[in-house]
C-alpha cells in the first residue's frame, strides 16, 4: 500500500460490524469516517467529499433501503463518487438500481457481507472501485445469469462466463485465469460479445455498456 | 357443555344452566307485566292501539339495551361471547319477541319449573318448614304417590325448561348475532387476522435474523479474516477454514431468512419480488409483471408465495422446460398466470401444494383455477383483490 490512503465515510448501522469494517479498512492504510444512519452519511459526504463511500442497505430510521437510496442521491449529487454497496441480500434489483443511476457506471460495487471475511480481496475490491472499476457479487452475477434476456439468449455459454466476469469487474487477464483460458481466447469472446449485443465505441466504454446490458436484460 | 341429546344431559349442568337463563329472562316480564297493568283511561277500541303503540315505541327504545342484556343472558348457555353484530331492526325484532313472548313464557315456565321441584320435596319441606301453615298441601293425593309422581315430572320439566332455554337462545344468536352469515364473516376475519398475524410473525422473525444472527455471523467472519492477516502458515489455513464454514453457515442463513419473509418484496414490490424467485429458478421464466400500482401487502405476499409455490411445482412434478408468469390487472381485480409446458395432470384435489395454494388465496379472497389436461400445458390462474376486504 504504497500509495496514501482512501478517504473513505462508512455508514452502517450495525455497531460491531461498524467496528469491524473500520479496523480492516485502517489496517490497510485508509481514513475512514462511520456514521450509523443514511442521513448522517449524506451529512459528511457533503462535508468530507471523500474518496468513496461505502454503506449498508438497510439502516435507520425505516430499516428499509435508506442507505441503498442515500447511495443513489449522493450518485447524483457528486458524480463520479465511487459507492460501494454492502447488503445481506442477494438480490439484483438492489444491484441494478444502483448501477442505472444516470452518470454511467464506473466506481460503484454492490457486495454481500460475506465477503468482508476474505480481507485482502475485500480490500482489494474497494480500491478498485474507488479507481473506477464496477464490482458486482458473484452472487449477484449469478442470480443475474440465470434470466432468460432476448439479447444475452444469443451468446454462447462460454461468451455469458466471460460477460458474467466482466460484470465482475475482472481485467481480462483475471477473466483468462479463473475460465482457464488464454488471454487472446478472451479477447475472441468479448469481442463477439460486444458484436452479438450490438455495442460499439472505445474498450473501456464498451465493457460498461456490455455489463450493464447484462445487468439490465 | 352436554348437549341436549345427549343421554346424560339430565345428570349434566345443561338442565341448572337452562333454569339460570329463564330466570333471568323472568325478570323481565315483571316491568311487563306492571305496565300491562297499568290502567289506561280511553275508550275500549282505542285503548288496544294505545298500547300497541306504546309498546311500540318502548321497544324501539329497548332495542339495543336489551340487545346487550341478552348478550350477556346468552353467556350462560352458550359459554362464550355472541359477536355483536346485529342490525337495528334485528335487535328490534328480538325486543318485540322478548318483551312481547318470551319474558311471559320465561316467567310461565320458571314457576312451573319451581312447582314441580316442590312437589317431591313437600313432604320434606313440610316436615322441616311446616309450610303447611302457608301452603295448602292438603290435596286428595297422598304423600307416597305424591313423592314418586313428582319425581317422574322432574324430567320432562326439566327438558322442558331446556327446550324453552335453548329455543330463545337460538333465537337470540340468529337475530342478534347476525346468524349464520353473521357466523361465517366472524370466522373469515378471525381467519384473516390469523393469516396477518402469522405474517407479521415472519417479518418479525425475518428482522430479528438479519439484525441478530447474521450481524453476528458477518461479525465473526471479519474477526477470522483479520485473524488470518495475523497468523502464519498452519494457523492460517485453520482460521480460514473456520471462516469457509462460517461463510457456508451464513449462506445457509441467508435461504432461510429469504424463505420466511421475501425483503425485495417489502421494499420493492411484486415485479422484482418475482423476478428474483424467476432467477433462482432452474428453468428458464419469463415474467411480465405489468400492475399500475402496488396492491396491499396482504395480495402482495399471497401473490409471492402462490408464484414461489408454483414455481417449486412446475420444476418438482411437470418436467416442463420453461415457464412464464404474468401478473396483469383484470378489471378491478389482479390476475396472476403461470403456466409450463409440461406434462400436465395436476389436480387441486391431489397434492398438498395446490391445495396450500387454494387455502392462501381463499384467504384474501381470490380465486384459483387450474387447468391442466393430460399432456399438458398446465395453466394456473389466480384472481386477487386489490385489497384483502376482511382486514378487522
Amino acid at each position: 500500500m504504497g500509495e496514501p490512503g482512501l478517504r473513505i465515510v462508512l455508514a452502517e448501522d450495525a455497531v460491531l460490524l461498524r467496528e469491524g469494517l473500520v479496523a480492516i479498512l485502517e489496517r490497510f492504510g485508509h481514513h475512514v469516517v462511520a456514521v450509523a444512519d443514511a442521513d448522517a452519511l449524506t451529512a459528511e459526504v457533503d462535508r468530507e467529499r471523500p474518496d468513496l463511500i461505502v454503506t449498508d442497505v438497510r439502516m435507520p430510521p425505516g430499516y428499509a433501503e435508506e442507505g441503498l437510496r442515500a447511495a443513489v442521491c449522493l450518485r447524483a449529487r457528486h458524480p463520479g463518487l465511487p459507492v460501494l454497496v454492502l447488503s445481506q441480500y442477494v438480490a439484483a434489483a438492489y444491484a441494478v438500481d444502483l448501477l442505472e443511476g444516470d452518470d454511467g457506471v464506473s466506481g460503484l460495487g454492490y457486495l454481500l457481507k460475506d465477503r468482508v471475511g476474505a480481507v485482502r480481496q475485500f480490500v482489494r475490491a474497494v480500491e478498485r472501485i474507488a479507481a473506477g472499476d464496477t464490482v458486482i457479487d458473484p452472487e449477484v452475477v449469478r442470480q443475474l445469469l440465470g434470466r432468460e434476456r432476448t439479447m444475452l439468449g444469443r451468446l454462447t455459454a462460454r461468451e455469458r462466463e466471460v460477460l458474467a466476469l466482466m460484470a465482475e469487474g475482472r481485467a481480462n487477464g483475471a477473466i483468462a485465469a479463473e475460465l482457464c483460458l488464454s488471454p487472446a481466447a478472451v479477447a475472441k469472446h468479448i469481442g463477439a460479445i460486444f458484436t452479438k449485443l450490438d455495442i460499439s465505441g472505445a474498450d473501456g466504454h464498451r465493457r460498461v455498456l456490455a455489463v450493464l446490458t447484462y445487468l439490465r436484460g | 357443555m352436554t348437549e341436549l341429546g345427549h343421554p346424560r344431559y339430565l345428570l349434566s349442568a345443561g338442565p341448572w344452566r337452562s333454569l339460570w337463563y329463564i330466570t333471568v329472562g323472568a325478570f323481565g316480564a315483571l316491568p311487563v307485566l306492571a305496565l300491562a297493568r297499568l290502567p289506561v283511561d280511553l275508550d275500549a277500541p282505542w285503548s288496544y292501539l294505545v298500547k300497541a303503540a306504546a309498546a311500540v315505541v318502548a321497544d324501539l327504545a329497548l332495542a339495543l339495551p336489551l340487545a346487550v342484556l341478552e348478550r350477556r343472558r346468552l353467556r350462560i348457555l352458550v359459554g362464550s361471547d355472541v359477536p355483536a353484530r346485529a342490525r337495528y331492526w334485528c335487535s328490534f325484532g328480538y325486543a318485540v319477541a322478548f318483551t312481547a313472548v318470551i319474558c311471559l313464557a320465561d316467567f310461565v315456565v320458571l314457576v312451573l319449573a319451581l312447582c314441580t321441584l316442590m312437589v317431591p320435596l313437600a313432604p320434606l319441606l313440610q316436615f322441616v318448614l311446616d309450610i303447611g301453615s302457608i301452603v295448602n298441601l292438603d290435596g286428595p293425593v297422598p304423600d307416597a304417590v305424591l313423592v314418586p309422581v313428582g319425581l317422574l315430572l322432574l324430567a320432562p320439566t326439566a327438558y322442558l325448561v331446556a327446550l324453552l332455554a335453548h329455543g330463545q337462545a337460538a333465537l337470540a344468536q340468529w337475530l342478534l348475532g347476525g346468524g349464520l352469515a353473521g357466523r361465517v364473516r366472524e370466522l373469515r376475519h378471525s381467519r384473516t387476522r390469523l393469516v396477518d398475524a402469522f405474517d407479521a410473525e415472519r417479518r418479525r422473525i425475518e428482522r430479528d435474523l438479519h439484525d441478530g444472527a447474521q450481524q453476528r455471523l458477518v461479525g465473526l467472519i471479519m474477526t477470522l479474516g483479520l485473524a488470518e492477516l495475523d497468523l502464519a502458515g498452519g494457523g492460517a489455513e485453520l482460521v480460514a477454514k473456520a471462516r469457509a464454514e462460517a461463510e457456508s453457515v451464513l449462506v445457509e442463513l441467508r435461504e432461510l431468512v429469504r424463505g420466511i419473509h421475501p425483503r425485495v418484496l417489502t421494499d420493492r414490490g411484486l415485479r422484482a419480488a418475482v423476478m428474483e424467485l424467476a432467477d433462482r429458478c432452474p428453468l428458464p421464466v419469463r415474467v411480465r409483471v405489468a400492475l399500475p400500482r402496488r396492491p396491499s401487502p396482504q395480495v402482495e405476499l399471497a401473490a409471492y408465495f402462490i408464484v414461489c409455490e408454483a414455481l417449486t411445482n412446475v420444476v418438482k412434478h411437470s418436467g416442463a422446460a420453461g415457464a412464464e408468469i404474468s401478473v396483469t390487472t383484470c378489471g378491478r381485480r389482479v390476475r396472476l398466470t403461470v403456466r409450463d409446458d409440461g406434462a400436465g395432470g395436476a389436480d387441486l384435489a391431489r397434492g398438498s401444494g395446490l391445495q396450500g395454494l387454494a387455502d392462501r388465496v381463499a384467504v384474501v379472497d381470490g380465486t384459483l383455477t387450474v387447468t391442466s389436461p393430460a399432456g399438458g400445458p398446465t395453466e394456473l390462474r389466480v384472481e386477487l383483490p386489490w385489497e384483502s376486504r376482511d382486514c378487522g
